[in-house]
């Protein structure tokens, strides 16, 4: 009965709405052509890929793949390297945060305009220029930072080529880059802020520290959480597109990351199997990591992404 | 009097709070913006005072010569045109889809409109990832194709939601019900009702895709190996970063004088900060007048349904 109620009301729905599924369907369907289709083409990563049979008639070989890449003797560190971009990264979190509470607190001029554009200017670079910017600097002869540094009386050195700068530099660049940009989520937060609150915390006698403390804080939870949870889902998956412009034959002990050895092992090696089944792996992690953060803040700060 | 005290109490923490802010709001603003100062200067100021540390604060040596020297870099140009046709024919293929998405799942009583929502959301988690991507393309003849650059996915899950969040939010239903008691259609009132009244989303959204489609080199290294169709960014990787352009060959090492080889160095290195400012001439000009856009954007964005 209840199937055949389901079908009656999907006629009534498609005659009543065609128009509507009409506009919907082109959008949807170039959406399963160039995600759906390949998102189905993952079982190459079970399968032992030969061009000639194509992923559809390779042979089944089960886990091979992935145990291949668990017991692959530099898997700890590039896990580790991908993880310690990562939490290198978390550390930066708190910054847009502040920077977003002193423009809100300023008073709306031409100066706190002239701080905004600059601030979020750099997130219109590409990635291209910002990483050859930052080579340039960093190089050992006659890169700006050398030279100021030398001015100042330190020495010159050639800061790419040490392994584990890696990931400050990494973290640094990016928080030039999105500073600005990361703060305005919270700026748009603070703007429903409501005024008889600040008034009546004036009226108790508050300062503009604990009206930093007591009142906008926890204002900004709610978005802090949320933006918290989005990062934290991204914990074991660093993008490909910066680590591997600022990648070089020096440091890749620590710049291999999961993303750039898929490219790696797909595009230069061409083994196309292990190449997904590591992606796999890593999309895999990730999905767990969201869902169970997502449960646990859903429970415990009773916000969540979903 | 007690009062009074009070509130001078309250005058000076303001005022000290106040300090703070602008004190520190300046030094960010100062060392975001140092970076960029430089590269400007360092690109038009002689490659030798730049090496010595004589240009930190302001231009020495004006000159024009790094910018006349990679004009001759054929791959910088021919970059330079395909990422504008990339950027043109692309957006528009997105926004054609991205809109009528995001119009369709705006409304509210459409039967199935959470499973559609659904359908576009998951795209944001999984994907097929490089390689099994990469096969299908192939299947499809993408592969060393320029089209790869334009056509693809068509819906950025993120900005369908931006715009949708928009289409819900900003404009009444009353305007809808009104056009359908005239006997509007439903393909009809979204074109004369709805279109003109999102022209502020669409030029958000049109920008996200146009700056994503100028910026990403990601899809052109992947797909495309003939120089000839490479984007601005894949050209500014080889030149900036592979080092492997021709001007970068001028540190020609049949020559072993020292000194014209530190000049010849000095000069490709001052060529590359004039690379780097013609790449972001475009931002350079556009993003003062379309930073409002932008930020609108994550506002928009950031309000839950």
């Amino acid at each position: 009965m209840s199937t055949l109620s389901k079908r009656v009301r999907f006629k009534k729905a498609m005659s009543r709405h065609w128009q509507l599924y009409l506009l919907v369907f082109f959008p949807m369907l170039t959406v399963f052509l160039f995600h759906y289709i390949p998102l189905w083409g993952l079982q190459i990563a079970f399968r032992k890929y030969q061009s000639n049979k194509g992923i559809w008639g390779s042979q089944w070989v089960g886990l091979k793949y992935f145990i291949q890449f668990v017991n692959y003797p530099n898997f700890f560190q590039m896990m580790w390297n991908t993880l310690r971009v990562s939490l290198y990264s978390l550390l930066t979190f708190p910054f847009p945060v502040i920077l977003a509470i002193l423009l809100n607190d300023m008073k709306d001029n031409f100066f706190k305009r002239a701080a905004q554009m600059i601030t979020y200017a750099p997130h219109f670079i590409s990635t291209v220029v910002l990483c050859s910017m930052t080579l340039m600097f960093l190089n050992r002869e006659s890169g700006a930072f050398n030279t100021i540094l030398t001015l100042l009386g330190g020495k010159a050195q050639d800061w790419m080529a040490r392994p584990y700068l890696f990931a400050p530099v990494y973290v640094i660049t990016g928080l030039w880059q999105n500073l600005g940009w990361n703060s305005i989520i919270y700026l748009a937060a603070m703007s429903s802020l409501s005024p008889e609150l600040l008034d009546a915390a004036h009226v108790d006698g508050a300062n503009r520290f604990h009206i930093l403390w007591y009142v906008y804080i926890p204002h900004l939870m709610p978005t802090i959480i949320v933006m918290l949870l989005l990062r934290m889902g991204q914990l074991v998956s660093v993008g490909f597109e910066k680590v591997f412009l600022l990648q070089n034959t020096l440091n890749l002990d620590y710049s291999t990351v999961i993303s750039t050895y898929v490219y790696q092992i797909g595009m230069i090696k061409g083994q196309y199997s292990y190449s997904t089944a590591i992606g796999l792996f890593e999309s895999l992690l990730n999905i767990i990591l969201i869902v169970s953060l997502n449960t646990i803040s859903r429970k415990v700060a009773e916000t969540s992404l979903w | 009097m007690a009062k009074n005290k009070n509130r001078i109490r309250m005058d000076r923490s303001s005022r000290i709070y106040t300090f703070i802010i602008y004190a520190l709001v300046t030094v960010t603003t100062l060392v975001v913006a140092y970076p960029l100062y430089f590269a400007i200067v360092a690109s038009f100021s002689d490659p030798n005072a730049v090496a010595m540390g004589d240009t930190v604060f302001w231009f020495k040596g004006f000159t024009l010569e790094p910018y006349q020297a990679i004009i001759k870099e054929p791959i910088l140009l021919s970059g330079y045109r395909n990422s504008l046709i990339y950027m043109v024919f692309g957006t528009a293929y997105n926004m054609m889809l991205t809109i009528p998405a995001a119009y369709v799942l705006s409304k509210k009583n459409l039967p199935g409109r959470k499973s559609i929502m659904w359908y576009f959301l998951i795209t944001m988690y999984v994907g097929g990832g490089l390689i099994p991507t990469y096969l299908w393309y192939k299947q499809l003849g993408l592969v060393n194709n320029p089209l790869v650059m334009i056509v693809g996915q068509g819906v950025s899950a993120y900005n369908m939601i931006v715009a949708r969040q928009f289409f819900m939010t900003s404009i009444p239903d009353s305007l809808y019900e009104a056009a359908e008691i005239d006997g509007a259609s439903e393909i009809k009132s979204f074109f004369r009702i709805a279109l003109p009244l999102a022209k502020p989303i669409i030029a958000v959204i049109t920008l996200y895709y146009a700056f994503a489609k100028w910026n990403s080199y990601y899809a052109a290294l992947v797909y495309l190996r003939p120089q000839k169709y490479w984007p601005l960014q894949l050209a500014l990787r080889q030149i900036l970063i592979t080092n492997e352009s021709a001007f970068a060959d001028m540190s020609d090492i049949s020559n072993t004088d020292a000194d014209f080889m530190l000049r010849k160095m000095y000069m490709v290195r001052a060529m590359k900060y004039a690379v780097i400012m013609v790449a972001s001439v475009p931002m350079l000009v556009f993003y003062p007048f379309v930073q409002k856009y932008f930020t609108k954007g994550v506002m928009i964005g950031s309000v839950k349904e």
